[in-house]
């Protein structure tokens, strides 16, 4: 447990990297094709369908998924479970290149970005009523913390390299950075906790528009906790991942006990999310026939599923049934903020919208990226303290 | 241990618990009242002939180019709705058995306490002199949330360009240009050419500018003299907390394609849950150093427990 954090090590242009590359490729022309000819030309996006798939997806789920890091570490720093500390830094990787490609998606939606840089600065313009500035500057905010909660790994690595200003650098940060770490990882909690409940906020303001199946004043804290659910269910999938990857040794013990915390918050949701509909009378919604009934049932079953999987303490040992389930939640969390940001988005009769092919692959492309970065970072610096089996191939 | 899970709790349930005490705050309110002298317009159903020639004084006064997307050989200027290049339309509306019809004149309608300004990040959208709408795009980014938020589907943004804006009535602001009102047949007018151009040049008086409360005072003279001619509601009194841009119609008002809303505002239920959680920023501050003591403390318990372990307490 108290092994160090070590660099995998190992080539970085593997065939599945140059893959990877090829897809970014394509997506990077295409974001220079979107800003060059605007949003009309390259995306499927109105005037009844102003938020998309980067939106959606990218934001709203993206960051969701990218909340492994904060999951872990509400665990590890405020309830103290100090086991849980080797999964920190991969997990706040993660979380960087999640927030990191969801901040590129944003830059790339708004129709204005040669202006973008106002946001931070026009601090005398802000309308403090506006629940997307919070959401938009916490993120921004976020973004930064999560890879200065990550600087401890490269201050590591470079302390340890060649000589040189770099290393003569890092040996004199690492202390600073090592003492103000407290507040850099408190920061790292709060403001999660406000821009994932705020995300769920924005759409109270959409009023009538979202169907009331998803309407409801409970929106800011069904999205905090199904973004703590998919940060726990990014970490073991990812953990999982990494473990038949680079051949690391698994961490089933930690997984296991990991997803018996998960119950109460998935339970919390699940009960939330019926016990408002039950009680307002808007749950008689969930049976008239119609796509929103449908979406609200394949939402709600697969939300389900896991509170059976991880039931007894037989299934969370499972490593299989594990993966399983945390599958089925990242998918199941992905669907409700999905959902609550397009399908149950009802601009009125006659206006449909299907992601174009550039908003697709550019998708695709920084999703790319992102595993690029997640594959060299891992291999570069010390992310992972599981002892690999052996050399590590990936 | 358990004191800190507590601090966790605690703070989940304080968001669930102004959420809930939110949804028991239902009255209908304005948050900023109306100044005096807020401008609109109103618009009677039964006045109205479907000439178009506001929509075509609206092109004229606001510089934008016809939409003939729709005509065939691009000849006719024929907005489906409004769009990126319209600010105000005119739209029939025939019932199922076709024995109703009527017209119907979109534009932005002015509320009193409006979504999208709520929405708009940098105020680039901002109720200004005489409560009018108004937009100053050298503060927009284009993130859209405003169109997002309209529940007219009023703002529309211009999706052909690279360099695009959000396009919306602004009451034809740009064209007071110094001119002052002064009442003019019992209604607070400019002189002609500086007032809203659609409401100028309506041959029927279907459309017609003033102060709201001149406005709702007409409407209700015109109810009360031909009770049998009207659906008896103003929609726009109160609907949505409230617009200054009125409706008169003989056909029921979600025929011509209005949302029923309540009294209270639009943005109203999210103001309350987010300045419930965020009031003066004293909670977030508090959590945050609630946080940092948590940590340190762990921390702290950690290292002394366990002193020979490396990399003890850090990520």
């Amino acid at each position: 447990m108290s092994e160090r954090a070590q660099r995998l090590g190992g080539p970085i242009f593997t065939r599945p990297v140059r893959v990877l590359i090829a897809l970014f490729a394509v997506g990077a022309i295409l974001i220079l094709w979107r800003l060059a000819a605007g949003l009309g030309a390259t995306t499927a996006l109105s005037d009844g369908y102003p938020w998309g798939l980067w939106i959606a997806f990218d934001v709203v789920t993206g960051t969701a998924l990218a909340c492994g890091g904060y999951f872990i570490a509400i665990l590890v720093y405020i309830l103290n479970k100090g086991r849980y500390h080797p999964m920190i830094r991969p997990a706040i990787l993660t979380s960087a290149l999640g927030y990191t490609m969801a901040g590129v998606s944003v830059f790339l939606d708004i129709g204005r970005w040669w202006l973008a840089w106002k946001l931070p600065l026009f601090f005398w313009s802000w309308n403090l009523r506006s629940v997307l500035l919070e959401v938009a500057l916490c993120i921004m905010a976020y973004t930064f913390v999560v890879w200065l909660e990550l600087t401890p790994a490269f201050l590591e690595r470079f302390r340890e390299g060649p000589d040189g200003r770099l290393k003569r650098f890092s040996q004199k940060a690492y202390p600073i950075v090592d003492k103000s770490l407290i507040w850099i990882i408190a920061l790292g909690l709060l403001l999660p906790t406000m821009h994932q409940s705020s995300l769920g906020s924005l759409m109270l303001l959409t009023g009538p528009k979202l169907h009331p199946l998803w309407q409801t004043p409970f929106l800011p804290l069904l999205f905090l906790l199904s973004c703590i659910a998919m940060g726990y269910a990014a970490v073991v999938f990812e953990s999982m991942l990494a473990n038949l990857l680079f051949r690391r040794k698994p961490e089933t013990d930690m997984l296991a006990a990991l997803s018996r915390a998960m119950l109460p918050v998935l339970a919390g949701f699940f009960i939330l999310r019926i016990g408002d509909l039950a009680t307002s009378g808007r749950l008689s919604l969930a049976f008239v026939p119609d796509r929103y009934a449908l979406a609200f049932w394949l939402e709600t079953v697969l939300i389900a599923m896991p509170l059976v999987l991880l039931a007894s303490a037989a299934q969370r040992r499972d490593p299989g049934n594990l993966f399983r389930a945390a599958m089925i939640m990242m998918l199941a969390g992905g669907l409700y903020r999905f959902n609550t940001f397009l399908v149950a988005y009802r601009p009125g009769e006659d206006v449909h919208y299907f992601p174009s092919a550039p908003e697709l692959l550019i998708t695709g492309g920084l999703i790319a990226l992102e595993i690029i970065g997640y594959l060299v970072i891992v291999k570069t610096f010390p992310i992972f303290s599981g002892m690999p089996r052996r050399a590590a191939q990936g | 241990m358990s004191v800190d899970r507590r601090y966790l709790l605690k703070s989940l349930v304080a968001a669930g618990a102004a959420a809930v005490a939110a949804e028991g705050t239902s009255e209908a309110r304005v948050r900023t009242p109306l100044p005096a002298d807020a401008l609109g317009l109103l618009y009677d159903t039964t006045r109205c002939i479907g000439c178009k020639t506001c929509v075509v004084a609206c092109r004229e006064a606001n510089d934008t180019k016809p939409d003939n997307s729709n005509s065939p050989g691009g000849i006719w200027d024929t907005p489906m709705d409004l769009n990126g290049q319209t600010k105000t339309v005119v739209k029939l509306y025939k019932s199922a058995d076709g024995l109703h019809r009527s017209y119907f004149k979109a534009q932005c309608m002015h509320c009193a306490d409006p979504a999208c300004t709520t929405a708009c990040m940098l105020g680039a959208l901002s109720k200004r002199e005489h409560g009018i709408v108004s937009y100053n795009p050298s503060l927009c980014i284009g993130c859209r949330y405003c169109q997002m938020a309209c529940p007219f589907n009023v703002p529309k943004f211009e999706w052909a360009k690279a360099a695009p804006k959000i396009v919306k009535c602004e009451l034809c602001r740009h064209r007071v240009a110094g001119a002052s009102l002064a009442k003019t047949d019992g209604y607070s007018r400019y002189p002609k050419g500086h007032g809203p151009a659609c409401a100028e040049v309506c041959p029927r008086q279907a459309v017609i500018y003033g102060t709201r409360e001149e406005l709702l005072a007409d409407a209700r003279r015109r109810m009360a003299e031909h009770p049998d001619r009207y659906v008896p509601k103003i929609y726009g009194e109160t609907d949505g907390g409230g617009t200054q841009c009125l409706y008169l119609s003989h056909v029921p008002f979600e025929d011509l394609g209005l949302p029923t809303l309540s009294a209270r505002s639009v943005p109203d239920l999210q103001h309350t849950i987010q300045h419930g959680i965020y009031q003066g920023f004293v909670a977030p501050l508090a959590l945050y150093g609630l946080l940092g003591a948590v940590i340190f403390r762990n921390r702290r318990k950690q290292q002394s427990e366990q002193p020979e372990q490396e990399n003890g307490g850090r990520p």
